[in-house]
């Protein structure tokens, strides 16, 4: 064989391989309890080379329906996760929860889009897609691509949860609780009351840096409601599975560390620029993205405190 | 055969025009420069000098949290110009109201630096033009990079906002020592607003949410005027203004604001004149 043959050859290998990844049939999932599955995304940001799959998923399989929580970072990591969900079982996809509008979390969204399903938000979900829905998909077509945001679509929820709403998959209940403003406006998070998993949405963050789009305020006082949550373990919005309650360490002492040095910083009277660029310093070596994020959480910190 | 040159000419541009359209939709700004067209829209096309002696336009490289984007203007000390600025218009290139402010220094406050909030939907250039009471345009310019991530301009939290409605306060702030004149006052004022865009359409009612900001917003010392502000819908929720200025010795601090609707805010603060 010719050199120049075997370079052919091995083009075309090359071709068939990114083929076979373009068009990858299953999402990765595990069980983490029976009846139990979730994906596990990616610490990173969404771009064209992950396919948007940074946050984590759930699918619970009751006797007679299946939940999904949160569909992913775009419409093919959604179709993915409806392969990989079909490769268990065939019993129909009754609700699709979103825990809060962030676009890694419902993107996908439009994949679950049949007749049956229902979409699971908080109350205030709506008026969040409203607000942001177009204006996420502006943004991440520059960073992901028109390939992977031309299906997008913004699906808002068909049924509102205000306080709580327990739904019923056979043989086996989850129940959804609307939290005040704290990761974003609209969190909601699942228990599976029979193998006491709670899916906590951004309301819960490891290894990957929290990301503030609500209130800090807020989000620190429902830390011990969380905590009271009777769960054996937590599906978190990014990161591994964890026990429960012991998950919320880490993110605590982040955003404690972060309100307490914006504080000082709006009462000494150092400007907003100055503060986002060194608060919460001490975390920086403890999380993943911190560079990508943590000024952010400071500005909004900053804005929110200043109002104390 | 002019005709044929001019066609394929258009057709070169045409062809570039899509070719660079795809070669920035990973990154980078938009290929379409709306700057001359806003030149024409806001100037009215006066000419422009380059301002770098006179004014610095600072803000960060990326825009972190898309809904609040720090930006400084500050006038340099060393320029014969800097007493006479009348005006300094702050325009984002590629917001959908790219006109987000126009601060107006009152002829005896000699305010030297102006920090505010802004909102950036995209990469975009961003102009600061000042006006010299000669009549002179002069324009400096820097570029930010829009926020990655789950940010978007919009409220976090539209019920606290709703509740702020209204509220104004007013801080002054410690200057170091060896930093101006005795009399140099730094402060700020801040007005609880949601400062609505009304660029969103409801999903499901597919209506827009009515724009509700602040379109105006004036200080003064006693009768003084500081600094007046026409602001558009780039400026940040509850709208935030930090600024230098020297004191006439007034015994008082005043802001009046307006938003769209008409609603009316003032408050008066008794100053500390003796300084901080
Ligand atoms: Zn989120």
């Amino acid at each position: 064989m010719t050199s120049r043959l075997a370079m052919h050859a091995a083009l075309i290998m090359l071709a068939m391989l990114a083929s076979a990844h373009a068009q990858q049939q299953t999402l990765a999932i595990g069980e983490v309890a029976p009846g139990v599955f979730m994906h596990q995304g990616r610490i990173a940001l969404m771009s064209s080379d992950n396919d948007g799959a940074i946050a984590n998923i759930g699918v619970v399989i009751g006797e007679q329906a299946v939940a999904v929580i949160d569909t992913g970072g775009s419409v093919r990591e959604g179709r993915q996760l409806l392969a990989a969900i079909r490769a268990h079982t065939d019993k129909p996809i009754r609700y699709v929860i979103n825990t809060h509008g962030h676009p890694d979390h419902m993107f996908g969204n439009a994949a679950f889009v049949a007749e049956g399903t229902e979409f699971v938000g908080h109350v205030r979900l709506p008026q969040a897609l409203a607000v942001r829905g177009q204006y996420y998909v502006d943004a991440f077509r520059r960073s992901m691509g028109d390939a992977l945001i031309d299906d997008v679509r913004i699906v808002p929820p068909t049924r509102l949860v205000d306080g709580e709403l327990v739904l019923d998959l056979g043989g086996r209940t989850l129940v959804v609780k609307a939290w005040p403003t704290a990761h974003s406006d609209s969190d909601v998070t699942v228990f599976d009351t029979v193998t006491k998993t709670l899916f906590a949405g951004d309301l819960v963050f490891l290894r990957h840096i929290p990301v503030l789009d609500g209130s800090i305020q807020a989000w620190l006082k429902l830390l011990d409601d969380l905590a009271a949550l009777p769960a054996n373990r937590v599906v978190p919005g990014h990161g591994p599975v964890s026990a429960w309650p012991q998950a919320l360490a880490a993110e605590r002492r982040y955003l404690e560390t972060l309100a307490s040095d914006i504080r000082s910083d709006v009462t000494d009277g150092r400007p907003i620029a100055a503060a986002a660029e060194h608060a919460a310093a001490a975390e920086r070596d403890k999380w993943e993205l911190f560079d990508d994020y943590n000024a952010r959480n400071a500005t909004a910190a900053y804005s929110q405190f200043e109002w104390e | 055969m002019p005709g044929f040159a001019l066609r394929s000419v258009y057709a070169a541009i045409l062809l570039s025009a899509v070719l660079s359209l795809h070669s920035v939709s990973a990154a980078g700004p938009e290929p379409y420069d709306p700057w001359p067209g806003l030149v024409q829209d806001i100037f009215d096309s006066r000419a422009m000098d380059d301002g770098s002696n006179l004014i610095a336009l600072e803000m960060p490289t990326r825009a972190e949290d898309a809904a609040i984007v720090p930006v400084t203007l500050r006038l340099k000390l060393t320029s014969d110009a800097r007493s006479r600025v009348v005006s300094i218009t702050l325009v984002i290139d590629q917001n959908p109201a790219p006109m987000a402010a126009k601060f107006k220094l009152g002829a005896d406050a000699n305010v030297s630096e102006i920090s505010t909030r802004v909102r950036i939907n995209n990469y975009t250039n961003v102009h600061a033009v000042a006006e010299t009471s000669d009549g002179k345009l002069h324009v400096v310019q820097t570029y930010v990079k829009a926020s990655g991530g789950c940010s978007a301009p919009a409220a976090k939290n539209a019920e606290e906002a709703k509740n702020r409605l209204g509220q104004m306060r007013y801080r002054q702030f410690a200057r170091p020592q060896n930093e101006g004149s005795s009399s140099t006052r730094e402060a700020q004022v801040m007005v609880g607003h949601p400062n609505n865009s009304g660029l969103q359409m409801d999903q499901v009612s597919q209506l827009y949410i009515p724009a509700l900001y602040v379109d105006r917003l004036q200080l003064w010392q006693d009768d003084s005027p500081v600094l007046s502000v026409e602001g558009g819908i780039s400026i940040s929720e509850d709208p935030n203004i930090r600024f230098t200025y020297v004191s006439n010795g007034a015994k008082t601090f005043r802001a009046e604001a307006k938003d769209t609707d008409g609603h009316q805010f003032s408050h008066e603060w008794k100053v500390d004149g003796s300084g901080m």
